[in-house]
C-alpha cells in the first residue's frame, strides 16, 4: 500500500469497500449455497470460480475502461437469465409439491447423468445447471463489487488500492463462512431446497431487472427481502391450488 | 471433425444453453413480452411510476401462477385419461 497515503484515507477507504462488497458477496453466498446443496458443490464452485477467473481476467485487461461500461445493461441482461432460470427452477418445484411431477424419477435421472458422467472419467458430482447459475449470480455479484472498488477507490490517488483490499477481505470473510454453514444445510430436505433456491433466484431475478431498467425499490436492496418473502407466499400459496386444479380437471374427465 | 459432425456439435450445445433458460416455452415468452412492457411501455405511459417494481413484480407472480396452474390442470386431464 502506498504509504504516502496514510491510515486516514486508507482505513476508511477500506471499510467502506469491505462493507459494500460484503453485502454483495453474502447475497452471492446465499444462492451458491442453496444451488450448491442441491445440484452438487463441484458445479456451484466451478461456476463461481469461472465467473471470479472471468472477472479478474476483465478487470487486468480493462481496467478503468471498465467504468465506460453500462452498469443497467449487465444487470438488465443478467438479470432476465436469472428470472428465466428462477421461475422455472420454481414452476417446477410448485408442481413437484403439488404431486404433479415424481420427484423420485428426477433423482433417477439426476443419479443416471452423474453415472454416465463418472464413466467419462474425473466429473463426479459435475451439473451444468448449478454451474450455470453461480456462474450468473457471481459474476453480477462480482461486477457489482468491481464497481464498488472502482468507485470508492475513484476518491483520490492511491485509494484504488485499499479498496481492492477492502473487497478482497469480504471475499475472504465470506468465503469462510460459507465453508462454515454448508454442512448444516445438507440436513435441509432436498425439495424444501430446490424450493428456496427458485423463490431465491426468481427475487434476485426481479430485484437485478428493475435496477437494470431504472425502477427504483423501496429500501435499495432491502427490497430483496420483500421479494423474497413475495415469492414464498405467491408458491406456498400456488402449491395446494395446483393439487386442486389437478383433481377438479381430473373429475372433469370422469364425469 | 466434418462440417455435419460439427453443426450436430453445435446444435446440441445449442439446445443444452437454452434447455437452461427454457423449459415450457410460454412461460418464457410470457416472461420477456412482461419485461419489454414494464421496459418500455409503462415509462410511455407515465403512470404508476412509483410502483413499477410492484407491477414488475405482481406481472410476474401472475404468469408463476397461471402458468403451474395450466399445467396442474393438463396433468389433471392426463391422468384421468389414462
Amino acid at each position: 500500500m502506498d504509504l504516502s497515503i496514510g491510515w486516514a484515507h486508507a482505513g476508511p477507504t477500506i471499510l467502506a469497500s469491505f462493507l459494500a462488497s460484503l453485502v454483495e458477496c453474502v447475497e452471492a453466498l446465499t444462492v451458491i449455497l442453496a444451488v450448491g446443496s442441491v445440484r452438487g458443490w463441484r458445479g456451484a464452485l466451478s461456476g463461481s470460480a469461472a465467473a471470479i477467473a472471468v472477472l479478474l481476467a476483465i478487470v487486468a485487461g480493462l481496467g478503468r475502461a471498465l467504468t465506460h461500461i453500462p452498469l443497467h445493461i449487465v444487470q438488465l441482461a443478467v438479470g432476465t437469465l436469472l428470472l428465466l432460470f428462477g421461475l422455472r427452477w420454481l414452476r417446477k418445484a410448485i408442481l413437484r409439491s403439488a404431486g404433479l411431477i415424481p420427484l423420485h424419477d428426477e433423482q433417477t435421472a439426476f443419479s443416471k447423468n452423474t453415472e454416465a458422467m463418472q464413466r467419462l472419467g474425473g466429473a463426479r458430482g459435475w451439473n451444468k445447471v448449478a454451474f450455470a447459475a453461480c456462474f450468473q449470480i457471481t459474476m453480477l455479484e462480482g461486477t457489482e463489487v468491481v464497481f464498488i472498488v472502482i468507485a470508492v477507490g475513484a476518491g483520490g490517488t492511491g485509494l484504488l488500492l485499499p479498496a481492492g483490499l477492502g473487497a478482497f477481505a469480504a471475499l475472504t470473510l465470506v468465503i469462510v463462512l460459507g465453508f462454515a454453514v454448508h454442512r448444516p444445510l445438507a440436513t435441509v430436505p432436498e425439495n424444501t431446497l430446490k424450493f428456496i433456491v427458485g423463490v431465491l433466484l426468481s427475487a434476485f431475478g426481479t430485484f437485478w431487472v428493475g435496477e437494470g431498467i431504472g425502477l427504483r425499490w423501496p429500501g435499495t436492496d432491502w427490497a430483496i427481502a420483500g421479494l423474497l418473502a413475495a415469492f414464498l407466499a405467491i408458491a406456498l400459496v400456488t402449491v395446494p391450488l395446483c393439487s386442486r386444479q389437478a383433481g377438479v380437471a381430473g373429475a372433469t374427465v370422469h364425469q | 471433425m466434418k462440417r455435419e459432425d460439427f453443426m450436430q456439435w453445435f446444435r446440441v450445445i445449442f439446445r443444452e444453453i437454452v434447455g437452461l433458460f427454457v423449459d415450457d416455452g410460454s412461460l418464457a415468452i410470457a416472461i420477456i413480452v412482461w419485461l419489454g412492457i414494464v421496459w418500455l411501455l409503462l415509462p410511455r405511459l407515465g403512470v404508476f411510476s412509483r410502483w413499477n417494481g410492484l407491477i414488475l413484480f405482481a406481472g410476474l407472480g401472475c404468469i408463476l401462477v397461471e402458468n403451474t396452474l395450466r399445467c396442474a390442470r393438463r396433468s389433471g386431464y392426463t391422468e384421468s385419461g389414462k
